[in-house]
């Protein structure tokens, strides 16, 4: 009588997918396969020498309209999508809705048809609610695509996607590695996303590494990592150290006694980071909080490819959003509608 | 149907060849059943000289009592954008019912005999369901100030609840309650700790911790119960827990039963149907509190209900209106419609083997009418001719055109459900006939 619901994997991929297995959104890594964020990795890697040349643009998402839509404060994020999408030669509408429309009552909904109606051809969407993304995806009308740029708690692809950019570029793949996810796990975007990588990836083991507090309920079981709350021992070997960024309201919250505590017990610090593989590399999706998730010794140390992560960040942004204009681009030669632009296999 | 059911004195109506069940009488036969003044005639032989103005037909038609929901939001007075009395007692007509029991958190609340008189008074106007409204058991709801009981007892109200707004304060509770069973009212309490239970959205577990939401512990629920028992052993209070969802609260129901105290507990319809699950995919029509849990507590309410522990089964029905759930999962109003899921998801426990039909159809009638303390939900002759007729083996689909609700909110759209009303009476009239 009542069938069971199909999985968030299996519908993340009926939302993200079009019939051909092509990207239409980029909302979550739930329910891509290994082999698409293979793809991704080899786009972005392609996209890295177009910061090297003389001209930095490609023609890829030329008179297309892509508009920011930030519900949620964001600086770096913000710039890396506008910089990413200026190099695909579109054009970009940035929207800070915190404080302009819903401020007046104005409905998530509503805000959407408006720019539907100024034929913005992809949202790039931050929003501080779980599933916001979802939401904008399953009621923007096609064939608008929408990219997340983190939600609430869930999701945050393109920051995990360049983080196993920067993985496979210091170690050459993803199979044998244990990485050591460190920190408030509970609240991350970032992390679930990466856990999520991770896995699809094939790496050997994820640890999840933190106080009980800051863990989710049946983290182990709901997300395929190994818990952890003893940071010498979870770093025992690790070829990857991810620290997480932990935000001050934690305090009130009740989570945590005090920075100063959460620093003895889980700061990196270079002492400890010997535990770990001699050539295990440690990042942070910042910003950091240098004395709090870890020595500036570390964050500044050899080890330490930080700032990589920031470059590459935006080779993946490019991958992603050309894949899905590619995708957009189909959709409208298949309705008969000539696209302004040729993708090709790009 | 007329907007105005409650036109003109009840016919003396026959009810022919039916399978007659009345839980309350332990009754289960193909028989006659005769209607008139309102009021059950006789069943089997008609009474001498006993002339039918209306015969109705229910050959391979089970007939029982009408259905008694023991929680339906009406959203009258207040929130009429939702829907209104008039639009949710048709639809629960449409589904069997002929008594609900609405929770107080109207806008203003049911604290005052005004508001119980008001909501009373436009369920008789349009005359298709018996509406019971619960009285607020503090002022506005707020856990502060216990209300006039009395005199909302006297205007009508069958039992004391402060919707599902846990009292904070342990004291004014106790007062509560103590205050309540003086003039022999019962509660209904809806257990949660609110400390562990505020600001959650769904079950903490598997899935609230894949989409990153935040969750409801059972220990909120299992908290809620152990301070409420403690309560109503302290005060000889007759408590009833509204829509129980975890296994752990449902045994402490069980072992505090068995000790004698008189507390009952009911559970809503799609607890026992649907898990955390449902909320994959950000399903904001899945957003529900007490939130869906695991499948091993479905199993163990479904488990309860066979052993007699939970006694009754609600629909718990909570219509919105489409914007309440046009949002991202977060902003979304919590609740389902869902009077017209009540009876086939009861009926299919039945196919399940976890009950048979009468112990099934007692959860949706006797049962919940002696928790609410009035003589409702049997065929017993004298008794009020509230008649359910349905055909057990009907099949339809959930969707916004086979609703009658104003409420179109559910997790179930799209299932088959079987089991379909052909006629509902309310006091001897009939207040809903299904065409085809």
């Amino acid at each position: 009588m009542i069938t069971p619901r199909a999985s968030q994997q299996e519908q993340a991929a009926a939302l993200q997918l079009d019939a051909d297995g092509n990207l239409k959104h980029f909302l979550t890594l739930d329910g891509l396969d290994r082999a698409l964020l293979i793809d991704i990795l080899d786009r972005a890697e392609g996209f890295l020498g177009v910061a090297q040349q003389a001209v930095k643009k490609v023609p890829l998402c030329r008179g297309k309209i892509i508009a920011n839509l930030f519900f949620e404060t964001s600086t770096r994020t913000r710039t890396t999508f506008e910089l990413a999408a200026k190099r695909l030669s579109a054009d970009v509408l940035n929207l800070n809705i915190s404080t302009s429309a819903t401020a007046k009552g104005e409905t998530l909904l509503d805000t959407l048809r408006n720019l539907e109606a100024m034929h913005v051809d992809m949202f790039v969407v931050r929003h501080a609610d779980s599933g916001a993304a979802h939401f904008i995806a399953t009621h923007a009308a096609a064939p608008v695509a929408v990219i997340n740029a983190g939600d609430g708690c869930y999701s945050h692809p393109t920051q995990a996607m360049l983080d196993m950019f920067t993985i496979r570029a210091h170690k050459g793949g993803f199979e044998g590695l244990t990485v050591a996810l460190v920190g408030d796990v509970l609240h991350s975007r970032v992390a679930r996303s990466q856990i999520t990588a991770l896995n699809t990836l094939g790496v050997a083991e994820v640890r999840a590494i933190g106080p009980s507090t800051l863990v989710p309920a049946r983290a182990a079981e709901a997300l395929g990592v190994r818990v952890c709350h003893d940071l010498r021992a979870g770093l025992r070997g690790v070829d990857v150290i991810i620290l997480l960024r932990l935000q001050h309201e934690r305090m009130d919250g009740g989570f945590l006694p005090s920075e100063h505590e959460y620093f003895h017990l889980f700061g990196l610090t270079e002492k400890r980071l010997r535990l770990a593989a001699a050539d295990a590399i440690v990042m942070h999706p910042g910003p950091i909080n240098r004395g709090v998730e870890m020595d500036s010794g570390v964050a500044d140390g050899d080890r330490s490819v930080i700032l990589e992560q920031v470059s590459n960040g935006l080779a993946v942004r490019m991958a992603v959003m050309s894949m899905c204009i590619g995708t957009q681009n189909l959709w409208l030669h298949a309705a008969g509608q000539r696209p302004l632009t040729e993708t090709g296999d790009a | 149907m007329p907007d105005n059911a409650a036109a003109g004195s009840p016919q003396a109506i026959s009810i022919r060849g039916g399978r007659v069940i009345d839980p309350a009488a332990n009754i289960d036969a193909v028989m006659d059943l005769h209607l008139a003044d309102g009021a059950i005639k006789a069943l089997g032989e008609a009474p001498a000289g006993f002339a039918p103005q209306h015969i109705i037909d229910a050959a391979g038609l089970v007939v029982c009592p009408g259905l008694v929901d023991l929680s339906a939001r009406l959203r009258q007075p207040g929130r009429e954008h939702k829907a209104t009395i008039a639009s949710e007692t048709r639809a629960a007509a449409a589904a069997g019912i002929t008594t609900l029991c609405c929770p107080p958190d109207t806008l203003p609340a049911v604290d005052t005999p005004a508001v119980a008189q008001l909501i009373r008074q436009l369920a008789e106007e349009r005359g298709y369901a018996r509406v019971l409204p619960a009285g607020a058991l503090t002022r506005g709801l707020e856990g502060e100030h216990i209300t006039e009981m009395a005199a909302l007892k006297l205007a009508g109200c069958p039992v004391m609840s402060n919707a599902d707004r846990p009292v904070r304060n342990t004291r004014v509770l106790r007062r509560a309650l103590e205050y309540a069973s003086t003039y022999g009212l019962g509660t209904f309490l809806h257990p949660a700790d609110a400390y562990l239970s505020e600001g959650g959205l769904v079950h903490e577990g598997l899935v609230a911790t894949q989409l990153g939401l935040p969750g409801i512990p059972e220990a909120a629920e299992v908290l809620g119960v152990a301070r409420d028992l403690a309560l109503a052993e302290q005060t000889g209070a007759r408590v009833h827990f509204r829509g129980l969802s975890t296994a752990r609260a449902t045994a402490m129901l069980a072992e505090a039963r068995a000790r004698g105290l008189p507390v009952s507990a009911d559970v809503a319809a799609h607890q026992l149907w649907l898990t955390e699950d449902a909320v994959a995919g950000f399903s904001a029509d899945a957003h529900l509190i007490p939130p869906l849990r695991t499948a091993a507590d479905r199993d163990a309410l479904r488990a309860a209900i066979a052993a007699g522990e939970i006694t009754a089964i609600c629909s718990d029905h909570q219509p919105h209106e489409p914007d309440a759930k046009l949002n991202p999962f977060p902003q979304t109003e919590p609740g389902m419609s869902a009077l017209e899921t009540l009876l086939p998801l009861v009926l299919g426990l039945v196919r399940e083997d976890v009950l048979d039909l009468c112990d099934a159809l007692a959860c949706v009638t006797a049962h919940p009418a002696a928790i609410l303390d009035r003589p409702l939900g049997r065929l017993q002759p004298g008794a009020v001719a509230d008649v359910c007729i349905f055909d057990p083996d009907a099949r339809w689909v959930v969707g916004e055109d086979t609703l009658v609700s104003r409420g179109k909110n559910t997790p179930l759209r799209g299932a088959e459900m079987i089991g379909r009303v052909r006629w509902t009476l309310l006091a001897g009239r009939v207040v809903h006939e299904a065409k085809g």
